[in-house]
């Protein structure tokens, strides 16, 4: 059986000694050991940015992709072989920014894919821009004199649309993370894991002590119902949507793949893909 | 009597139009006459004006005709905008609810279509009075309407059956009463062989199906939805799935993502699709992903005519990514090539690991034709260069070369699942192995391996040279053109002169020496294309296709050329 060292590869990351990224990194690799993955059997898909280079720091499948776009490809990677544990990850300015359309359309859709997002509330390959969960005030390179725009709640967005299973955890919490990702792993349908993954060379505001001081861990909240949804949204509006934990569940979605009118049980990619001869003469006779 | 007939119907959208159009075209097909229909419609769904041009003929063309024998109007629109192509002695059949008037050149038959619509059962099939009305002015039995009725309306049940072929019966009698009934009008039977009715976006369909397609991630758009739409509809019968996508990127993005996974996986678009999947096709280039992209050209730029006929997408086929990939595009002609080319399509996508577009343009896509049986076993599924199985569960641990340097370029796939294969895959410069590398030796490495897979390529199927040696004129064409080209040659022939034709099926590679020997022995060459600058003439100078006396004859005004347009431009230029 695999174990957390089988998830790992000599790559050193790019990203800055202390950046919250690592704990994500870490934390996946847990996850995906504990829960008995084979690192084949995973397929992790990523963005661009200092997050999207995560695909290539695990000892799995990797893609690698466009800006904003982990979502679309990583959906299609599922589709071609539904056998795959397809995990999907990035920034918020990947996943909330350019990708936002693609966010709110995957958890429409409900694949059963995870998508992991570091949340960081900055632009930090860039080298420092406002991001679109930057909070109004926040004064970056594209905002000297302080943000003019609101920021984005990813957590609200994410149970606005409709989402089945909803969880946020913070870098500096490893154990809550490990759990967070291997539930979201397990859930049957789309998942996103909204990670404070703190910037040390950019973001000198959200801070590992500033999250410390602010999030609201639900773990410790006894008679939190995760399967509530009116009471999800009321705590994500509560604590502006700074609460860490499982937020919300709903066992009741069915995943995209398993509602599609005749789809192949078996992997795409294991399909013969010869057109059987009784098909195709059915489908030419509607012309004739 | 007539070995061809032009014959039109026109109203409003939304009208009945279409349904009309099929119909006619439909029952005529199943006699063995070729058929060739084309549909004019706006962007809107109802209002405005909508006509339906059929050309049924005893032999093959892929045109519309330059005129029309019968016009058949829903309205006095209809008239006025159509009748100017009516030939002198020809026929409008008018319904009698407009007072319609018509000029002097052309016969009037007015009948009160929606009168004896209401006599028959209801007002809602008039266009079955008009359609009884043709018949009998072309000399047709009606019974050529009873499969068609049937199959439309059987569902409903006998009476509305029934009540159809009353209808038609109603307008046959009216014309007949009216003196309608003309030989000259009639046409000559047909041998009764019944060939297959389709248009280009039903082969494309098709194709895709046989070729082993089996994701399809797209947004709809005209010319290209009917391609998802149909799909959607025969994808549960192979365990396929079709994704309407939130826009373009996220299919282009999600065709990469299904065929990286191992399935053979394509979209379909139009030009504002396409300028939205560039980045991706660029991804996919890079990442030496094999995808299809299905370009059906109507007239741009921007939203431009998206219900018109236009070629102008060549460039941003070509040279539509940021940097530098091996892409192949192909240009098929009629139903029967798209339906071929897509098989080749995914078989090229996957040998060259590498985007592959076929375009087609809106007339093609939209055309009902005759089109000769499609067969099955013609289809060859070629996947390329795939690692074994086997061999790489087996080897020794450590990363698979996803991007190995190989004296082709190509190099081995295995698919996310396979043991031992672990790879890495993207958009950033990489090693063999797939990790990002920047430095300069690595990258001029990986640069020239993606280009030598496509250098010195030339599809021999690329360029079709058809007509005499040494021709006064020899046309050039891509895409639908090769129908009026086709019959251009016809009358330029009998006019004396030596033609020859030269039809561009492969835009990418070009076939630069393919084109070249094809052409130079020819006194001039036109180049007929659908656009305003002459993208494929330019696109010979660019890639060295070279003639003294080239021209070019350009439309862009949204309609397809009439073979006369060609015919005219060519007696002018001898």
């Amino acid at each position: 059986m695999a174990t957390v060292k089988d998830f790992r590869n000599d790559i050193r990351p790019n990203w800055c000694p202390g950046c919250g990224d690592f704990s994500v990194q870490a934390s996946i690799q847990r996850a995906l050991a504990a829960m008995g993955k084979e690192p084949h059997e995973v397929a992790i898909i990523s963005g661009i940015g200092c997050s999207g280079r995560i695909s290539g720091y695990i000892n799995t499948y990797g893609f690698h992709g466009v800006h904003g776009r982990s979502l679309p490809t990583a959906q299609g990677v599922k589709l071609a072989n539904r056998n795959l544990t397809v995990i999907a990850s990035g920034g918020d300015g990947d996943g909330f920014g350019i990708g936002l359309n693609h966010f709110m359309h995957a958890v429409r859709r409900n694949m059963d894919i995870t998508y992991i997002v570091m949340d960081n509330q900055i632009y930090g390959l860039t080298k420092g821009q406002h991001s679109p969960t930057s909070a109004h005030g926040f004064k970056a390179k594209t905002t000297p004199e302080g943000n003019i725009e609101n920021a984005l709640v990813p957590t609200q967005i994410a149970l606005a649309a409709g989402i089945g299973f909803l969880g946020q955890g913070f870098s500096s919490d490893v154990n809550q993370l490990v759990s967070l990702i291997q539930q979201g792993i397990q859930y049957k349908g789309f998942a996103l894991i909204n990670v404070f993954s703190p910037c040390v060379t950019y973001n000198k505001i959200n801070t590992y002590d500033w999250y410390r001081e602010h999030v609201y861990n639900l773990d410790n909240v006894p008679d939190y119902d995760p399967t509530d949804r009116a009471a999800a949204m009321k705590m994500v509006i509560e604590t502006h949507g700074l609460c860490t934990g499982l937020i919300y569940k709903d066992e009741s979605r069915v995943a995209y793949e398993d509602q599609v009118p005749g789809y192949a049980a078996n992997p795409l990619v294991d399909e013969d893909l010869h057109l059987d001869a009784k098909v195709f003469e059915e489908a030419i006779r509607e012309f004739a | 009597m007539l070995d061809q007939l032009s014959w039109k119907v026109g109203g409003q959208q939304g009208e009945g139009v279409e349904s009309t159009g099929e119909t006619f075209a439909i029952a005529l097909n199943r006699q063995g006459y070729y058929v060739y229909s084309f549909r004019h419609f706006s962007s809107r769904i109802k209002g405005g004006h909508s006509n339906d041009k059929v050309r049924v003929s005893l032999q093959q063309f892929r045109a519309a005709a330059d005129y029309t024998d019968v016009l058949l109007a829903f309205d006095q629109e209809s008239i006025d905008l159509n009748v100017g192509e009516v030939r002198q002695g020809g026929i409008v059949i008018a319904d009698a609810k407009f007072n319609p008037t018509a000029p002097d050149h052309v016969r009037l038959f007015t009948v009160p279509l929606t009168k004896l619509a209401e006599e028959a059962g209801s007002a809602i099939m008039k266009n079955m009075v008009s359609l009884g009305a043709s018949a009998c002015v072309l000399g047709l039995p009606i019974d050529i309407f009873k499969e068609v009725v049937e199959e439309r309306f059987s569902r409903k049940g006998q009476k509305i059956v029934d009540q159809n072929m009353l209808a038609i019966q109603s307008g046959f009698n009216y014309i007949k009463e009216l003196g309608g009934q003309d030989p000259e009008f009639a046409l000559k039977p047909a041998d009764g062989t019944r060939r297959l009715f389709m248009m280009g976006n039903d082969a494309i369909s098709l194709g895709a199906m046989a070729a082993g397609a089996r994701v399809m991630a797209a947004y709809p758009i005209t010319p290209a939805s009917d391609v998802m739409e149909y799909l959607i509809k025969k994808f549960p019968k192979v365990g396929g799935v079709v994704v309407q996508t939130e826009d373009e990127i996220a299919a282009m993005t999600m065709t990469i993502g299904a065929a990286y996974g191992g399935a053979r996986a394509l979209t379909a678009t139009s030009g504002p699709g396409l300028s939205l999947m560039m980045e991706a096709i660029g991804l996919s280039g890079m990442t030496e992903t094999p995808v299809v992209i299905v370009d059906t050209q109507r007239g741009g730029p921007s939203t431009g005519l998206p219900t018109k006929q236009e070629q102008s997408d060549m460039l941003a086929a070509l040279f539509g990514t940021h940097g530098e990939i091996p892409k192949i595009v192909l240009n098929p002609a009629t139903p029967e090539e798209c339906f071929y080319m897509m098989g080749d399509a995914f078989n090229l996508a996957e040998q060259y690991q590498c985007p592959v577009i076929v375009m087609t343009d809106l007339q093609l896509s939209l055309s009902k034709q005759t089109t000769e049986p499609l067969k099955l076993e013609s289809v060859r599924i070629d996947r390329g260069d795939l690692a074994d199985k086997n061999a790489v569960e087996s080897a020794a641990a450590g990363e698979f070369k996803r991007y190995e340097l190989t004296d082709s370029g190509i190099s081995p796939r295995v698919f996310p699942g396979t043991k031992g294969g672990l790879h890495h895959v993207t958009g950033v410069e990489h090693m063999e192995t797939g990790r990002p590398n920047e430095t300069a030796p690595n990258r001029k490495k990986m640069m020239e391996k993606r280009m030598r897979k496509l250098h010195g390529v030339e599809f021999p199927f690329s360029v079709e040279r058809t007509g005499d040696e040494q021709p006064d004129i020899l046309l050039v064409g891509v895409g639908s053109n090769i129908g009026a080209i086709g019959e251009a040659m016809g009358r330029l022939k009998a006019d004396g002169l030596k033609v020859a034709h030269v039809q561009v099926r492969a835009l990418l590679p070009f076939p630069t020496n393919l084109l070249q020997n094809a052409i130079q022995d020819a006194k001039q060459v036109v180049v007929v294309e659908n656009n305003a600058t002459g993208q494929l003439r330019n696109l010979m100078s660019f890639f060295n296709v070279h003639h003294d006396r080239i021209s070019n004859l350009l439309k862009y005004d949204g309609t397809p050329f009439l073979p006369v347009e060609i015919y005219r431009y060519c007696k002018e230029l001898v």
